[in-house]
């Protein structure tokens, strides 16, 4: 069983990492915010397993716990500043939008 | 037959993972991209943290029962936060002007792979 | 009444989170639960016209909502999988478009409730919320279609249901 969930925790791993691709490449800033989301949210699991793993669950739910509101708020906050800045500069949003992609 | 159903739930969402990463990769625009990461994020991440949340109750003592709830907590969380989140980044999207993708009028930009 | 529900519920909660019985923790659990009770009751209780039975019957009924809501965000995942991993070119597959929607819904917890409902649901996503019109984005035509047909009014009807306890003719 525990070379079981290693084996997930490894797979979610490379699943993790795959996703980074989409940040990498992604044509707009919110095409990787949307990466940055997913990637953060299975880091929770991620933590949750290496206290299953550790045997000291007790102690890894609480920071996992912390991280998925930190995460949650995170990516409001990057949602609200990118809506803020995009509004200011408008009229340039047409001409970035066909610029950058690959 | 509990270690059955939680190889059953952890697969389950490795699975659900699995396709929420091939859209995020494959799919054209970033509208389309959000149904896949605001679905399949969500429903992977609640059933990978019920099953580590049942995994935990292998010996029942109070503070192995507690850390059960507490995983569940954490997965009903995500399940309210992850489709909120999904919203304030697609109302974002929305504000800033991206056209959505057309289907055969602009083909030729934001061609993947 | 409403500061002794919301200090009972903030003091369960505490325990859950602490899981510690010793008279140090429960003490600080209670002074700080007391604190939260008097500071921010508004947030949670907003109308104060429904009776604490009504509250407990609607909770009720949003656990079975929430129980059929699952089930829809299985079915949408099974439809993600099969739009990404069919062979053909991506591009004949999806065809996406943005449509408006009217709700009937009066209260923001209903709007909300919806909006993300429509979220988790096979092909649509909400892109915003004004007063009472949803824009919404579909990803196919058929998915589409099927909303305007019956699939949102038809989850508005359980939503109303929930919460208002009420029928919605139609659309």
């Amino acid at each position: 069983m525990e070379k079981y969930i290693i084996c997930i925790g490894v797979a979610l791993l490379i699943l993790m990492l795959v996703t980074l691709v989409r940040v990498i490449r992604g044509p707009s800033t919110i095409d990787r915010l949307v990466g940055v989301n997913v990637i953060g949210t299975k880091s929770t699991i991620l933590i949750i397993i290496m206290g299953t793993l550790l045997g000291r669950v007790e102690m890894y739910v609480d920071i996992a716990l912390a991280y998925a509101l930190l995460n949650f708020i995170a990516s409001l906050a990057a949602a609200r500043f990118f809506q803020r800045h995009r509004e200011e500069s408008v009229v340039d949003a047409p001409q970035r939008q066909e610029g950058p992609s690959c | 037959m509990l270690d059955f159903i939680v190889i059953v739930l952890l697969s389950a969402g490795i699975l659900f993972f699995f396709g929420t990463i091939n859209g995020l990769l494959r799919f054209p625009d970033f509208y389309t991209r959000m149904h896949a990461a605001g679905k399949g994020d969500t429903l992977s991440t609640v059933l990978i943290l019920l099953g580590l949340a049942l995994y935990s109750f292998h010996h029942p003592s109070v503070q192995d029962l507690l850390t059960g709830y507490k995983i569940i907590f954490i997965a009903v969380l995500i399940a309210i936060a992850s489709p909120t989140a999904t919203h304030a980044l697609m109302d974002a999207g929305y504000e800033s002007g991206i056209k959505p993708w057309g289907g055969e009028t602009d083909s030729e930009e934001e061609v993947d792979k | 009444m409403y500061h002794l529900l919301m200090f009972i519920l903030m003091m369960l909660f505490w325990i859950l989170m602490s899981g510690k019985f010793d008279t140090f923790h429960l003490v600080l659990g209670a002074i700080s639960s007391l604190i939260v009770a008097w500071s921010s009751t508004d947030l949670l209780f907003q109308d104060r016209g429904k009776s604490p039975a009504a509250r407990a019957s609607e909770a009720g009924r949003f656990v079975l909502y929430a129980c059929w809501l699952f089930w829809q965000i299985v079915l949408a995942n099974f439809h993600v999988i099969y739009l990404s991993l069919t062979p053909k070119p991506i591009k004949e597959t999806l065809s996406p478009h943005i449509f408006n929607f009217k709700t009937t819904l009066k209260t923001d917890f209903a709007r909300f409730v919806l909006a993300n409902s429509i979220t988790l649901t096979p092909g649509t996503v909400t892109i915003r919320v004004s007063e009472d019109i949803f824009v919404v984005h579909a990803i196919t035509v058929k998915a589409a279609g099927d909303l305007e047909g019956g699939s949102i009014s038809e989850m508005e009807r359980r939503v109303a249901w929930v919460f208002e306890k009420r029928e919605i003719g139609g659309a």
